[in-house]
Formats: C-alpha cells, sequence, structure tokens
C-alpha cells in the first residue's frame, strides 16, 4: 500500500479535469477513457456532454442500446432541463422511454434532419449507422466504447471530426455469430471492440482512466481490480466501515442466514452446495437464491453508506439477481414469485451491465456444471456478476468449481499478431473463487431445510 | 449441440445407424457438380501430390505430380486443373436470365433498378470435408498472384496461362463457403453432418469414411463397427484401407509406398538425363515412364475411395427433397457467381491478399445476415428444425381456440383481430413480444398480449389482411387452425451502408492506397510454388 | 501464481515417489522421455488421471496402446520430417545471421554460437547452463548468442525432464529468448491458429525451464514473448513472428504443479499393478490400465497414444461424453446413453429433475416431427 493518503474524490476530480481538459481543448481527434465499473462513467459524459455544449460546440451521442439512450437524455434533462436535446430514435413501435414525453427540451424524431441544430443529438450506434448526408459533427461522445464493434464504428465514424470514447474494458466483449478469423490479426479486425481498432490505428491518443470506484465498497474494490483489471488497478470510494449492512431480525442458523451474517459482515458471501453435476436450471441452486433473497427482506436488512447516516431500508429494488443464462433467470423468477418476493431484477450478466444495486446474489456461471465452455469462462460475464453490488454480493455456488476449473483442457487456438486478452478468464476464475472461499458458508438444502 | 441432436446422437449410438437431424435437404446440391478430391504432400505448403477431378463418377481426371518438389511438374499440374476446372466453370457463364437489382444513382443518391444479367444456374464444387475447402482456398491463393509470360514476360518462372484465373476462381469459391448456407463450395462431410447424427462426436465425423459408415452402413454390421475399420483397418502392409480424405495423406502410405516409388523417380529422370545415346535414353524413357505410372496407380488407390465416398454423399442427399427456402439460396449464390464473372471480364485485378477495413466489415455483415437468414429458412422449411426452436422457447405450434375481430383506434380503422391459442410448448413470451407466421411464404405478425386464466394465450394480429376494413379472405386464421409461430423474424432487415473503402474514417486508418497494386508474390530458386 | 518447479528445496520425499513409479514402470524399462510437446500435451486433458500417472512414470504409451491391441496410428511422415529439418538448417544458417534478422538485428556477422556438445542430457544441461552464464555476461558486453539445440532440465513430478528447444538466443542485456522453428507456412501473416497455439504451449515449457536456470544466473531474465519461426507464404524462406505465452506459463504452471498428485493417484492402486509392457501379459496390462481411471473425451484422439483404447472402454461403458464433452452440458446427473435414453422415453428418472423434464420434451418434439414429416411424404 502507499504510505501518500489516497484522497478518492482529489484522485477522481483529477483524472476527470484532465480528460475534460483534453477533450475541450487537446487537438488530439479522440480521447479515450478506461472506467472501471461504477467509476462514474455516466456522471463524466453527461459532464463532457453539458460544458461541450456550453463552449458553443454542438455534439452527438452514441450509445449502444436505447435504454442507455434514455438513461443519458434523462440524466442530461435533470441536470440541465432547458438544453435543447435531440432523441435519434428508430421506426419500431415505442422506439423510446415514455418518460422521454414530459420532457420539455427534448425533441424526439427518427430523422436526424428533424434534430439538426440542437446541441446535443443522441441515439444508438444502430440508428445512426443509418444516418447518411448530413453535415458532420464537430463532436461526438461514445459510451460503452469497449462494447461496440469495430465495424459499427466504421459505420458512424463518418459523422464527426472527433470523439470521446467512454468505456469498461472489463465487462463483456462484443462477439459475432459467425466465425472472424479470417480477420483475427488486422488492426481493423471489424469483430474485435471500437476501442481495439481505434488505438490500433491512432495509438498516439491520450488514454485517461477514472481511478476510483464509487459503487464497489472497499472490500469488493480489491478483488475486482486484481481480477479483472490487473495492469489498471483502481480503488474504493470509499473505506472499509463507510459502508453497513445489518439485520433487523437475528440468523435463524440457516444456510441463507448465516450466508447473508458472513456478507453483511465482509461484503462476500459464498453458499456453497454439495458437488453434484446438473443441468444450468438447478433447482436446488435456484431455490437456495430465492431463499436468500427472501431472507435478505424477511430480516430487515438495512443499509448504511456516505449517502445516508441514517440506515435505509434494503428494498426489493435495491437487490439484484444475477445468472448466465436466460432459462436460469427465468427459473429464480419463477422460484420467488413462489416466495412471495416481487420487484427484485432478476437478470443475465448481459442485461446487468451498467447497472447498480445495494446487494446483489449471483448464481454461479459454473455451479454443477460438468464442463467449463468459453462462455462460462468468459472474463466480463464474472466481472459483471461480481461488480454490480455497494454493499455486499451473495455467490450460490456447487462445490467443485475448482476442481473444473483444474481439469479445464487449455488448448486455445493462437492467432498470429492478436494481442492476448488479459486477465484470461480461467485465471480470474480462480482469483474470484480462491477469495469466495474465505467466506464460505456450506450447506446442503436437504439436511436444513 | 441441441438437445434433440443430441438425443439423435444418443439414438444411433442405441441402434447403430445413424438418425436423421433434417427431414428435407437444406443444402442446394447440383445436377452436375464437379467433385475434386486433393492430395498435398505433407510438410509442404502449397504443393499438391494429385487429384481426381470431374463431373462423371465413373470417369474422373487423374492428376498427379510424380516429384512434388519440381516446380515445372507442379505447374503442369495446375495447368491441368486448370484445364479440368475453368471450362466447367465457363459453362455456366453465358446462360443468363435477366434481372433487376437495386442500386444507388452516383448523380442524384436516389435508388433505381438497374436491368442486370443474372445466370441461370451456377457451378457446383463439391470436395470430401473441411480441410479439402481450406486446401481449395490455399491452392487459390497460392496460384492467383502467380504472372504468366503473357503478363509479364520478364518473370523468371512463367506460370501456365489460366492458373491465375483458377486462382482467382477458387478463392472466390473459398471466400463464398464462408458465407452461412451458401452452396457453391461444399465439403461432403458437411453435407452429411447437416442431415444425420451419428453415434460418434463431431470430431469423429469429420471422417468421411467413419461418417458414411454410420451413415451407410452394410447390412449386418453396426455403424461403430463399420466406422472403427474406416478409421483403422490396414492391409497386411500395413495401409489403411480406407485412406484418408485428404488433402493430407497417410504417413505409412508415404514412408511404405510413396517415398520408395518418388526415389525410384528420380533415379529414372538422373538416369535419362545421364543417357549417352538415343537407344539407352530410350530405354531410361522407359524406366521413367514406368516409374510415374506406378506413382500414378498408388495415387490414384489412395484417390478412389474418397471420390467414391463423395458421390455416395452426393447420393445420400439427393433422396431427401429440397427444403422450400434452398433455391432462394441457391439465387444468392448464383448472384455471387455471376458478381464474380463480371469481375473478372472487367479486367479487374485478382483478390487482394487482405482486405481492406470496408470490405472486412461488409462481409462480417453479410455473413451474419446470412446465418441468420438460414437459422430461420431451415426451421421454417423443416418442422424437425423447427422443433429445436420450440424447445428453446423460440417457436411454438398453437390451435386457435378463438377469433374476435378488432379495429385499430385511427381514423381509416383497420383490422386488428385477436386470436386466442392454445400451445404445450413454451414460448419465450413477455409484453409486446411480436411472433410470426407464414402465410403464404410471407411473413405475419402479431402481438402477444396477455396470458388467459387457462393458460392459453391472447395474440393480436397486425398485418397482411389487405386494406380494407375487412381482413381479406384467408388472411385471418381461423378457428381450429393449427400454426407454427415464431419468435423470430422470417426476413432480415437490410443492415446500413457503409462508407465507400476510399472514405473509411480516420478511426480504422482512413482510406486504403490507391496506388497500392498487390505485387506478385516473391520467386526464389528453390521456391516452393 | 505462487507454485512453481523446480525452485528450491523439494518438500515432498521424492525418491520413494520415484522408485514407486519406477516399479510401476518396470524396472527394466527406461523412462520414455517426457519431452516438451508431451508436457505441453497434459494440457489436452488434465483431468485424466490415466495420463498423469503414465506420463508421470514414464511408460511408453505407444508400446502399451500397441500391447493392449488398440495401437495409437501416430506417425509422421519422412517428407515432412526432412522439409523440417532442411527448413530448420537453413534458419540457423549462417552463423544465426538469418534468425537475428528475424529478431530484428541486422548485419551482426559476430553472433556467438557456443559448442554445447556433452555426454548424456544431463552433462548437456550442464553444459547448456554454462553456455547461458557466459553468454548472459556476454550479453553485458552487447554481444548476441545463439544456443543452438540447447538441453535443459525441469523437474517433474519428482524426476527430471530433459527439454531441447530449438534456439535459445541470448541478447544484450541478458534477455533470453526461446526460438521455435515449426514447417507450417505464415501465409499473409497468419498461420493455422491451432498449430501456433500447440507451439505456443511447447514453447511455455521451455520458458519455465529457462527461468529456473536464470533464477540462479546473474543478471539474467527471460522473456515471456517467444519467437515463432515458419516459412513465409510458399518459399523455404523463413519469416518470424512474436508471440505471447504468458496465457501458456500459467497454465502450464499450474498444471505442472498438479502434476505432483500422480503421487496420490500411484498409491490409490491395487498392489501389485505394473505397466511393464516386457513383463506383463496383454490381460495383466489391460487390468492394470483399466485400475486408473480415465477421463476419455475425443479431443483425446489426437493427442494421447491411449486414446483408442479408452474411447473403446468409454464406448462399452455408455459413456455420454465418448460423443464429446459438450454432450453433457444439458443432461445434469445423467451420464450414461442407457440412463439418457430411458429418461427421455420416460422409462425412468424423477421428472421433476429439469433435465429429464428437459429430455421428455425434446423426445415428444422430435417425435412428433418426423411423424409429422413422414406423414407429408
Amino acid at each position: 500500500m502507499t504510505s501518500v493518503p489516497f484522497d478518492p474524490s482529489a484522485e477522481a476530480a483529477g483524472a476527470t479535469r484532465r480528460i475534460l481538459d483534453d477533450t475541450l481543448h487537446g487537438d488530439a481527434r479522440g480521447v479515450v477513457v478506461d472506467s472501471p465499473p461504477g467509476a462514474g462513467k455516466s456522471t463524466l459524459v453527461v459532464r463532457a456532454a453539458l460544458e461541450l455544449a456550453a463552449a458553443g460546440r454542438p455534439l452527438m451521442v452514441v450509445a449502444q442500446t436505447n435504454a442507455q439512450v434514455d438513461d443519458l437524455v434523462l440524466r442530461l434533462a435533470e441536470k440541465e432541463p432547458e438544453l435543447p436535446v435531440g432523441r435519434l430514435h428508430s421506426n419500431d413501435p415505442d422506439p423510446y422511454d415514455k418518460a422521454l414525453d414530459d420532457l420539455g427540451n427534448v425533441r424526439k424524431s427518427a430523422r436526424a434532419a428533424d434534430l439538426a441544430g440542437l446541441d446535443v443529438v443522441i441515439s444508438t450506434a444502430a440508428k445512426w449507422a443509418h444516418v447518411k448526408g448530413v453535415e458532420p459533427w464537430g463532436h461526438a461522445i461514445v459510451d460503452e466504447a469497449y462494447q461496440m464493434r469495430s465495424d459499427a464504428l466504421l459505420a458512424v465514424a463518418g459523422l464527426f471530426e472527433r470523439a470521446l470514447f467512454v468505456g469498461d474494458p472489463g465487462q463483456l466483449d462484443p462477439f459475432s455469430v459467425v466465425g472472424a478469423d479470417q480477420w483475427a490479426g488486422l488492426s481493423y479486425d471489424p469483430s474485435a471492440s471500437a476501442v481495439t481498432t481505434l488505438l490500433a490505428h491512432n495509438p498516439e491518443l491520450p488514454q485517461h482512466r477514472l481511478p476510483v470506484s464509487w459503487r464497489l465498497p472497499a472490500s469488493a474494490a480489491p478483488l475486482v481490480s486484481g481480477a479483472f483489471y490487473p495492469y489498471t488497478p483502481f480503488r474504493s470510494g470509499t473505506g472499509p466501515g463507510d459502508r453497513r449492512l445489518s439485520f433487523g431480525v437475528p440468523s435463524d442458523g440457516s444456510g441463507p442466514d448465516r450466508v447473508l451474517d458472513e456478507a453483511a459482515e465482509s461484503g462476500w458471501g459464498l453458499l456453497e452446495l454439495p458437488a453434484r453435476h446438473t443441468p444450468r436450471t438447478d433447482p436446488e441452486a435456484v431455490r437456495a437464491v430465492a431463499l436468500v433473497v427472501r431472507r435478505l427482506l424477511d430480516r430487515g436488512g438495512a443499509a448504511v453508506s456516505e449517502r445516508s447516516e441514517d440506515p435505509v431500508p434494503l428494498t426489493p429494488d435495491r437487490i439484484a439477481v444475477g445468472t448466465a443464462h436466460r432459462d436460469q433467470a427465468a427459473a429464480v423468477r419463477a422460484a420467488l414469485a413462489g416466495l412471495g418476493v416481487a420487484g427484485v431484477t432478476v437478470d443475465t450478466a448481459n442485461r446487468l451491465q451498467g447497472r447498480e444495486y445495494d446487494v446483489t446474489v449471483v448464481l454461479h456461471p459454473l455451479s454443477g456444471r460438468p464442463d467449463a465452455t468459453a462462455f462460462h469462462l468468459e472474463t466480463g460475464r464474472l466481472c459483471v456478476l461480481a461488480s454490480r453490488h455497494r454493499h455486499a454480493c451473495v455467490v450460490v455456488c456447487r462445490a467443485g468449481v475448482a476442481d473444473l476449473l483444474d481439469e479445464h483442457p487449455s488448448t486455445e487456438p493462437v492467432q498470429l499478431g492478436v494481442t492476448v486478452k488479459f486477465p484470461d478468464g480461467w485465471e480470474a476464475n480462480h482469483a474470484v473463487l480462491s477469495h469466495l472461499s474465505e467466506h464460505r458458508i456450506a450447506w446442503s438444502p436437504r439436511v436444513s431445510p | 449441440m441441441s438437445l434433440i441432436s443430441t438425443l439423435a446422437r444418443l439414438e444411433a449410438v442405441e441402434s447403430g445407424r445413424a438418425r436423421p437431424l433434417a427431414t428435407v435437404r437444406h443444402r442446394h446440391v447440383a445436377e452436375r457438380p464437379l467433385v475434386l478430391v486433393p492430395l498435398t504432400t505433407a510438410g509442404e505448403a502449397g504443393a499438391p501430390l494429385g487429384a481426381l477431378v470431374g463431373t462423371d463418377p465413373e470417369e474422373p481426371t487423374l492428376l498427379v505430380v510424380p516429384q512434388p518438389r519440381d516446380r515445372d511438374l507442379r505447374f503442369a499440374f495446375l495447368a491441368d486443373l486448370a484445364e479440368a476446372v475453368l471450362p466447367y466453370v465457363d459453362g455456366f457463364a453465358d446462360d443468363v436470365e435477366a434481372a433487376e437489382r437495386g442500386e444507388t444513382d452516383p448523380e442524384t443518391g436516389k435508388k433505381v433498378k438497374v436491368e442486370v444479367e443474372l445466370c441461370a444456374d451456377a457451378p457446383q464444387l463439391i470436395v470430401p470435408s473441411r480441410a479439402g475447402v481450406e486446401y481449395v482456398r490455399l491452392l487459390g491463393r497460392s496460384t492467383r498472384f502467380r504472372r504468366t509470360a503473357e503478363q509479364d514476360p520478364e518473370t523468371p518462372f512463367p506460370a501456365p496461362p489460366r492458373v491465375p484465373l483458377l486462382g482467382r476462381w477458387l478463392t472466390h469459391y473459398g471466400e463464398r463457403a464462408r458465407v452461412p448456407g451458401s452452396s457453391l463450395l461444399l465439403a461432403a462431410t458437411d453435407l452429411l453432418n447437416r442431415h444425420w447424427a451419428t453415434g460418434q462426436s463431431s470430431l469423429e465425423d469429420q471422417h468421411l469414411g467413419a461418417l458414411l459408415a454410420w451413415i451407410d452402413a452394410p447390412e449386418g454390421s453396426s455403424g461403430a463397427e463399420a466406422a472403427l475399420r474406416a478409421e483403422l483397418a490396414r492391409d497386411r502392409d500395413g495401409q489403411l484401407l480406407c485412406p484418408p480424405a485428404g488433402p493430407a495423406t497417410d504417413p505409412a502410405f508415404d514412408n511404405r509406398l510413396l517415398a520408395p516409388a518418388v526415389e525410384r523417380y528420380d533415379r529414372a529422370r538422373q538416369a535419362l538425363a545421364a543417357a549417352e545415346d538415343g537407344q539407352a535414353a530410350d530405354e531410361r524413357l522407359g524406366d521413367l515412364h514406368r516409374a510415374e505410372r506406378e506413382i500414378r496407380r498408388l495415387i490414384l488407390a489412395q484417390l478412389r475411395p474418397t471420390w467414391h465416398a463423395v458421390w455416395r454423399a452426393i447420393e445420400l442427399v439427393r433422396e431427401l427433397p429440397p427444403g422450400a427456402r434452398v433455391a432462394d439460396r441457391w439465387t444468392r449464390d448464383r448472384w455471387s457467381f455471376t458478381g464474380h464473372r463480371d469481375r473478372v471480364r472487367a479486367g479487374e485485378p485478382p483478390q487482394p491478399r487482405r482486405d481492406d477495413a470496408v470490405t472486412a466489415a461488409n462481409k462480417l455483415a453479410a455473413r451474419e445476415s446470412a446465418q441468420t437468414q438460414l437459422e430461420a429458412q431451415e426451421a421454417l422449411d423443416d418442422p424437425l428444425v423447427m422443433a429445436g426452436r420450440r424447445l428453446t422457447g423460440e417457436a411454438f405450434v398453437a390451435e386457435v381456440v378463438e377469433v374476435t375481430m378488432a379495429w385499430s383506434e385511427s381514423k381509416r380503422p383497420a383490422p386488428r383481430p385477436l386470436l386466442t391459442v392454445r400451445t404445450d410448448d413454451r414460448p419465450h413470451l413477455g409484453e409486446g413480444v411480436k411472433a410470426y407466421r407464414s402465410l403464404e411464404g410471407k411473413p405475419q405478425t402479431a402481438r402477444f398480449v396477455r396470458y388467459e386464466e387457462d393458460g392459453s394465450l391472447v395474440l393480436r394480429v397486425l398485418d397482411r389482411m389487405g386494406r380494407g376494413k375487412e381482413p381479406a379472405e384467408g388472411s385471418v386464421p381461423e378457428k381450429g387452425d393449427r400454426l407454427v409461430w415464431t419468435l423470430f423474424e422470417h426476413d432480415q432487415r437490410v443492415g446500413p451502408k457503409l462508407p465507400d473503402p476510399e472514405e473509411t474514417p480516420w478511426t480504422h486508418g482512413g482510406p486504403p492506397r490507391v496506388d497500392a497494386v498487390e505485387a506478385p508474390d516473391a520467386v526464389t530458386p528453390e521456391d516452393l510454388l | 501464481m505462487s507454485e512453481s518447479l523446480g525452485s528450491g528445496p523439494v518438500p515432498r520425499p521424492q525418491t520413494t515417489l520415484r522408485h514407486r513409479l519406477a516399479e510401476l514402470r518396470g524396472p527394466a524399462s527406461a523412462p520414455h522421455p517426457l519431452d516438451a510437446r508431451a508436457l505441453a500435451a497434459l494440457a489436452a486433458n488434465p483431468g485424466c488421471r490415466r495420463r498423469a500417472l503414465l506420463d508421470g512414470a514414464g511408460v511408453d504409451k505407444a508400446a502399451l496402446a500397441s500391447a493392449l491391441g488398440a495401437p495409437s496410428g501416430f506417425g509422421q511422415s519422412q517428407f515432412a520430417f526432412m522439409r523440417g529439418h532442411a527448413f530448420e538448417a537453413k534458419v540457423k544458417a549462417d552463423g544465426g545471421a538469418e534468425l537475428l534478422r528475424l529478431l530484428g538485428v541486422d548485419d551482426r556477422e559476430d553472433v556467438r554460437v557456443p559448442d554445447l556438445t556433452a555426454a548424456g542430457p544431463q552433462g548437456r544441461a550442464a553444459r547448456t547452463a554454462l553456455a547461458l552464464r557466459e553468454a548472459t555476461e556476454a550479453g553485458a558486453e552487447g554481444a548476441w548468442t545463439l544456443l543452438d539445440h540447447p538441453m535443459l532440465a525441469l523437474e517433474v513430478a519428482g524426476s527430471p525432464a530433459y527439454l531441447e528447444p530449438d534456439a535459445v538466443v541470448v541478447g544484450p542485456g541478458g534477455r533470453w529468448t526461446v526460438v521455435e522453428i515449426k514447417s507450417f507456412p505464415m501465409i499473409d501473416g497468419s498461420a493455422d491458429a491451432a498449430k501456433v497455439g500447440a507451439a505456443a504451449r511447447q514453447a511455455a515449457v521451455y520458458v519455465l525451464a529457462l527461468e529456473r536456470t536464470a533464477r540462479v544466473t546473474e543478471g539474467a531474465s527471460v522473456a515471456h514473448s517467444v519467437l515463432l519461426v515458419c516459412p513465409k507464404d510458399f518459399t523455404n524462406q523463413p519469416t518470424g513472428s512474436v508471440v505471447d505465452v504468458r496465457k501458456q506459463l500459467s497454465v502450464t504452471r499450474r498444471q505442472l504443479a498438479r502434476l505432483t498428485r500422480v503421487e496420490d493417484i500411484a498409491a490409490a492402486l491395487p498392489e501389485g499393478v505394473s505397466f511393464d509392457v516386457a513383463a506383463c501379459s496383454a490381460e495383466e496390462l489391460t487390468a492394470a490400465v483399466e485400475a486408473v481411471p480415465h477421463a476419455y473425451a475425443p479431443e483425446c484422439l489426437a493427442a494421447c497414444e491411449l486414446a483408442f483404447h479408452c474411447r473403446d472402454r468409454a464406448r462399452a461403458a455408455g459413456a455420454v461424453e465418448a460423443l464429446g464433452r459438450s454432450v453433457r452440458g444439458e443432461l445434469g446427473g445423467l451420464t450414461t446413453v442407457g440412463a439418457v435414453l430411458a429418461a427421455a422415453r420416460g422409462e425412468a428418472g424423477d421428472p421433476d429433475d429439469p433435465a429429464v423434464a428437459a429430455l421428455r420434451r425434446a423426445a415428444a418434439l422430435r417425435a412428433e416431427s418426423l411423424e409429422e414429416a413422414a406423414a407429408c411424404r
């Protein structure tokens, strides 16, 4: 550890200042910002957009999903209700969040020409790709740039002169449903991430990173940083003890209660079920996940954080369950409904990207599996699942995953000229598992239901 | 692997025979395909050893390189291969039909229809295995930059006249084979594996002999036994009874049979070169011919079983009725063939070694779209494929139990009838999810409305009911109809148009250099090809 | 990862293990050399105890497979062999000048190429260690050294394994770089990714072995990228590509560390088991092999001499893995063909088990569609 005291606010403010300085006053065509989970990426995007607009430089914003676009529009309007914002949308029915209809200065259209002259125009990369024959914007902000594919950037890069690229390199990589090996190693491999291509062609661009995670607690940042961001470490914005989780109802001694106590105490909990090979929707594991959530609510969970001195009750909307597969999410939803729980978010890693909760309950992607596959080992998947929480994360998993990892054949093909991506999923999984094992509650649901 | 195909494999294990994975044929098989069975020399890139090629199962053309390290002999082989392939390809070039293609007028920027030619049929190339497809690419790459004496009188080792053109066609076919669902260049193993599940793993299924053994096992023997024989059985000389389908040869063949024969050939050539008079030369020429004939005999023996296996595979898939949308995909293949024909005729240079950024992105987009299209079409063509989608909740079969007429709330009300349907499937339906059914080959859209108490679902039909207030006849499902609904779309949306290569943005390195002409491959005295 | 090999004294009583393994192999047989290719292949199926024990004991698996009546069928064509040698000689010609050019060092006439000959692998390894030390010292003065076929020692499961990389280059600053020469082509800058992967795993073993020596050599460091040299396009001109092997290193380190578990595997064997091909009958060998559990998967066919034997056993037992590792993904606790089919047909299995329920739905849908198609004909 460093001897100089770490002042997270000052560090983060300094980084933001340098980024905005490069964006507003630098002469590089692009600025790249790496943002670990919960480091204030959206805040940065909104701030950069407002400052550019205030400087009289209209800009376009490229996000990856409609939900992200709508979220940005809402945040901009919240900060600066007078700012003229354009929401470019598709021709599908219900193309944008109805909440946008209440915003007086947000104009919505499916045609870019209708939005000409507005300070900020926001849309998805997919929609921007269809915009032709317009005068290019001086500036753009590309959000979630690591989840954007190189070919998607190719389709929109002609629309702007220069851009700020913001994203999280640790989350799920973009992928292609068909083979793209023939372009592996090319600087503009269309299946690579937009940032990879951008930096391959413009290595001189300034690169920044947001150094502080405001979301992850002090108990989580070192693990997530070490396992998933080995070469670009970050710190937690809060210290040990700044975040506390407590329960009004004491433990009944069951596995779910014990793992909740462990997680409240240490930030992590591993509820380990007996080793067994199971189908994806392992009924015992699914039920264990649902029980943990049920007890979390029943025991009157309350969270204390830097946001409020008084304990804030842990309500269903502050809890999420994360899974690897959609059918697992569906099974957990059904199990929760069976236990009378409503309002808790249950989703796959893909859909939880960018979201934040107080407590998360995760069904480990490798739990009960007879074999590990590239999908289940993907670093980004585990990273997303392990980095959504402000207070604590409970992982439900069958025993035996360490052996499964050890017995996983490692005969990956190697493409010449492709930069090796770190960390490796296999190693990251081992790192997370070994940390979790220190917070393990072994539980056999049949013995103590 | 989907659970349904896993099940098919397990059934195959139990019954000792391959089990169907499809009820219709999902690939186009031409009336007169060209089969190519190549062999290559171990350890050398692009040094062919021999090939059987032709359109008649009974009369293949045998091409052999008696000494693969000899450049002239390799060139002779390639020239012969060009003579076997190019006339077949050219035979499809002039039989054309008129067609229309949408283009953007460069002056006005408007979409216009242009009258163009579309070849009525296209040449189809079939090789034994995926390694064979890869070898077609390799041959294409190794020959398309060759220079002929006509192109460059100075070139030290001029290629025979038609060899570079052969390279361009093989390259085109090799690239097209990467497009999901295309049938210009097929591997026999892929053809069989698409339609049958064997009782072995997909890795073992890459062995054409073993694969056929499961599908076409001789009476009285199980697929497993027949496959084992195909994989491992050897004669008294240690030679495989079922030689590998190439292009790699069996090391035991190389070491025991081929190497001594090549050595005899080399000695005979040396002796011929050293002959001092006409009579000696005649005798030694005879020796050389015998040595060459021996190599041809050996290579033919290695190739022939595979040649027959490929034709047998073709025969087997031909027995399946074609899927309804196979012809549609073949039309795309015909467009691809016609397009390349036009580029060759226009005198364009050979395909570059590497795609530029825009071409790569366009190809990826086209292939992704072809993949989704293929998955949708195969499911619509084949109930067994649809069963897999039903199992994963992406489709459902439902019986209409009630139709309630309703209209949209606009000035000119349009029909928006509600269907109550009952299904045993478990589709992933949610608010606003759309479902599609096929109506006269076109998709009709409905939106999921709600679940009823008794578990039946309510759908609202949204389109294809004509322009009037009353729906066109036959456009609304009727009570009692049993229909297949998919949650995936039947057609592909057209993706965004990418910039032209000369407009490549700065993020992707800017426009490629226009002065960069692909140079021919370096040629050295010991150059292998 | 903190576990490393060959560094410092070994804590376990390895001599007993070595003795036990020699017994298993047969006292008369010399241990089958465990080269880098074999070590790298361990990663192909690290869950297989049979392979771990037989490799750890240095049993000649090809001979064993033949004795069991299921020969491996691996072999190399003499054309490939000759071509490989000719290419390697060409790469190393001119005192390594060509090779250094590929490392980006031009016009060096003064490359040191020390003589590494010595008696026996041990002697050669000692000679190599000395040459590496001298090369590192010379490197401090800016000199380049090419070690042609050095011999490296690496402790594997308590016994030394001797490894022979194609070449090691020592450059200024005492940096050691492994050079791997392969005869598959690099065409337009890319090569067969499976073959490059195999080469990277093999090279990672050399890097590990070099690190052991580097730790006791002052001023030395080992590059975690290796130089892969292949023929360019369709010529026999060499071209090179630098391959980052950090991932392969971490995997190999972990796999080698786990090889110490052969002690446990050996301890679990019944008394009197022997893999001595010379002394035992086919029945005895079959029983001995049967005493160690295998983890057959179809990938073994390309990586292990015993694969056909294990496949036969796996099939006879009705193991679903014989159809591919991925097959098990949706089958949960069902592991045999019979059990899966019985569950699918409703003859066995708990209908509340999601795997069983899914199988029954799959079977019903499959049957329904096949009937429908048959009715349409």
